[in-house]
């Protein structure tokens, strides 16, 4: 029978990545609701990689099962179709979970494919329903204007891809004493059915806002690239980053990668303040999970400033400055104070 | 050389928007368009024909009989050949089924070179690309932002979050295409009328049943139900202040900012 809630764990260059964790958290908390006994399995590919096991049990793995091949070690969608498959077949999990990053949306459709089961893609929310204990899995569509719960009611595993920055990571558990399962390689040389000639990595100034703790985010009212500037330097003495709307990565004035939204990034910072972002439901979608909201915008009626925690109608040209002259005072006033 | 492209029509979702009273989905008026992605597929098809002599450009859709409005946008912009695979016994699938459809489809149709977009604005899913090529046993390279073909190998630029993986895939093959990856030129009045003399083949259930195993598509071969969808509520209401000075909303958000340990 179906058993237990598996976990793909992504690992880029060796390094775990954290929505493997938040999916751990995720399936720590929903496990018991399918069962007293049921468990949570990491499945871990690599080179050289069973040490990084720790880091999963303290995550709140029960167990880690873990496939080392030179094959592994940089993802590549055949041989890591081929290893998870397998372990699927050997395993036959309850529930299998990817983070729907690009190496996740690549490859779950690919495994769900080849076992011939069901696939949730971007999923946001995650539950199980207390009589059927079927998994219920919440995702939006149609450019985030609705949410759909999907169930697979017959085939197994239950699989779902889930948003990065959505699910929080669990408490940290003591790991002292736990080991991987190591699992055989199942892939032969052909199973590398491409060749990588080259790996470019990114511009390094990218940054991932999906992990600032602030965000300062515009939208159309900045006007254009110079107008993130002054979003920069309130950004700067807030210790956030800057992020953007669809606009302005639409017009070229901000990178992609600063794209919050239903085709941007999904983020829940501690403090969300939209200058001058009207709020499509794209966006909303991407941002309502945050913490705290500011919005400021000349149009008191958008719907940004009817979800914000705190609306101030008024022009963030105007304003923006002056707040990050004032934050500056007061930071530098209690410097003074010590 | 024989370029097949996968397209989706697609209501636009950038127009759609919620009845403030019932917080229902406003479909009426939302017109449809090829989803973007695709269309970004034609275009590179297009170009990867300019560049290598001999190859062809065959657009293939799955949906009702009016996604030929789609396909015939694709044939104004210089695509050879389309074909409309629909049927009633295709309805209700999922992105599992929808791939074994359509690449029993491509089966019969032949390729060298599968073009899909991403993913499509209505469903998000991004997996169908995937799902055909599974379906048809193919190496596929997912998030392409550029393409170029060496002899029977195809070189593609591949995004991932943090880098991008230059690829070298033997064809037959299958890539699923960014939006980047080229934008689509515009239909010339010549293709327009081109595109109304040329006839749009269509695939319907009977041309294809030997292609599937039983219960393989539609609702039928689909493994997720939706079980509700509903739109969202609305949070609890925060404070909205208007009519300020600048110093004034300066000195709210720097109290609200202080009062939240944010400075």
């Amino acid at each position: 029978m179906a058993k237990n809630v598996f976990v793909v764990v992504e690992q880029r260059n060796g390094a775990i990545q954290k929505v493997s964790l938040e999916l751990i958290g995720e399936a720590k908390r929903l496990a018991p609701q399918f069962a007293d006994d049921e468990k949570v399995v990491a499945i871990l590919l690599g080179d050289k990689i069973a040490d990084k096991a720790s880091l999963l049990f303290e995550g709140g793995a029960d167990e880690v099962l873990c496939v080392e091949d030179p094959m592994l070690g940089t993802y590549v969608t055949e041989p890591y179709t081929k290893t998870i498959v397998n372990i699927i077949k050997t395993y036959e999990p309850n529930v299998v979970l990817f983070g729907a990053t690009t190496i996740g949306r690549d490859l779950a459709p690919r495994v769900a494919g080849r076992v011939g089961t069901g696939l949730t893609a971007d999923c946001t929310g995650l539950s199980v329903d207390p009589e059927t204990k079927l998994f219920r899995m919440t995702r939006p569509a149609f450019g985030g204007n609705i949410m759909a719960t999907i169930l697979i009611k017959e085939k197994r595993p239950q699989m779902a891809t889930v948003r990065p920055g959505v699910m929080k990571m669990g408490e940290k558990c003591d790991a002292s004493g736990k080991t991987a399962t190591m699992v055989p390689s199942v892939l032969e040389p052909s199973d590398m059915n491409v060749e990588i000639l080259e790996i470019i990595p990114k511009d390094t100034k990218s940054v991932d806002i999906t992990e600032a703790k602030v965000l300062v985010s515009g939208g159309r009212a900045v006007g254009g690239p110079e107008g993130y500037n002054p979003l920069r330097e309130l950004a700067a003495v807030l210790g956030g980053e800057v992020s953007s709307s669809r606009i302005g990565v639409d017009n070229g004035w901000i990178e992609k990668d600063r794209q919050v939204g239903q085709t941007g990034k999904t983020v829940r910072p501690q403090l969300y303040m939209a200058c001058g972002i009207s709020g499509a439901i794209q966006h909303l979608a991407g941002m309502e999970n945050s913490d705290f909201i500011i919005a400021i915008n000349k149009d008191a009626t958008c719907p940004m400033m009817q979800l914000a925690d705190l609306g101030v109608e008024g022009d963030i040209k105007k304003i923006i400055p002056k707040l990050t002259e004032a934050v500056t005072k007061l930071k530098e006033s209690r410097v003074v104070d010590k | 050389m024989k370029i097949v492209v996968c397209i989706k029509q697609v209501p636009d979702t950038t127009e759609v928007r919620l009845d403030p009273k019932t917080n229902n989905l406003i479909r009426d008026g939302v017109p449809s368009i090829i989803n973007p992605d695709d269309k970004a597929g034609i275009e590179a098809a297009l170009r990867l024909r300019e560049a290598n002599e001999g190859a062809t450009v065959t657009v293939v859709s799955m949906g009702p009989p009016q996604a030929d409005v789609a396909l015939r946008e694709a044939l104004a912009m210089g695509a050879d050949e389309a074909i409309l695979i629909s049927g009633r016994e295709f309805g209700g699938a999922d992105t599992l089924a929808t791939g074994t459809t359509i690449a029993g489809a491509l089966k019969k149709i032949g390729y060298d070179i599968i073009i899909t977009g991403r993913q499509a604005i209505d469903g998000d899913t991004a997996q169908v690309g995937p799902q055909i090529a599974e379906q048809l046993g193919l190496p596929q390279v997912g998030y392409a932002e550029d393409i170029r073909i060496e002899g029977e190998y195809a070189i593609v630029k591949r995004q991932y979050d943090d880098c991008y993986h230059i690829i070298k895939v033997k064809m037959p093959c299958l890539i699923t295409a960014l939006s980047q990856l080229a934008e689509p030129r515009y239909m010339t009045v010549h293709g327009i009328a081109d595109a109304y003399a040329k006839e749009i083949k269509v695939l319907g259930y009977e041309d294809l049943k030997d292609m599937y195993a039983e219960g393989t598509i539609g609702r039928t071969g689909s493994p997720t139900n939706v079980a509700e969808s509903f739109t969202k509520q609305a949070k609890a209401k925060g404070t909205l202040l208007t009519g300020l000075t600048v110093d004034e909303a300066v000195q709210a958000i720097v109290d609200k900012l202080d009062e939240r340990h944010l400075i």
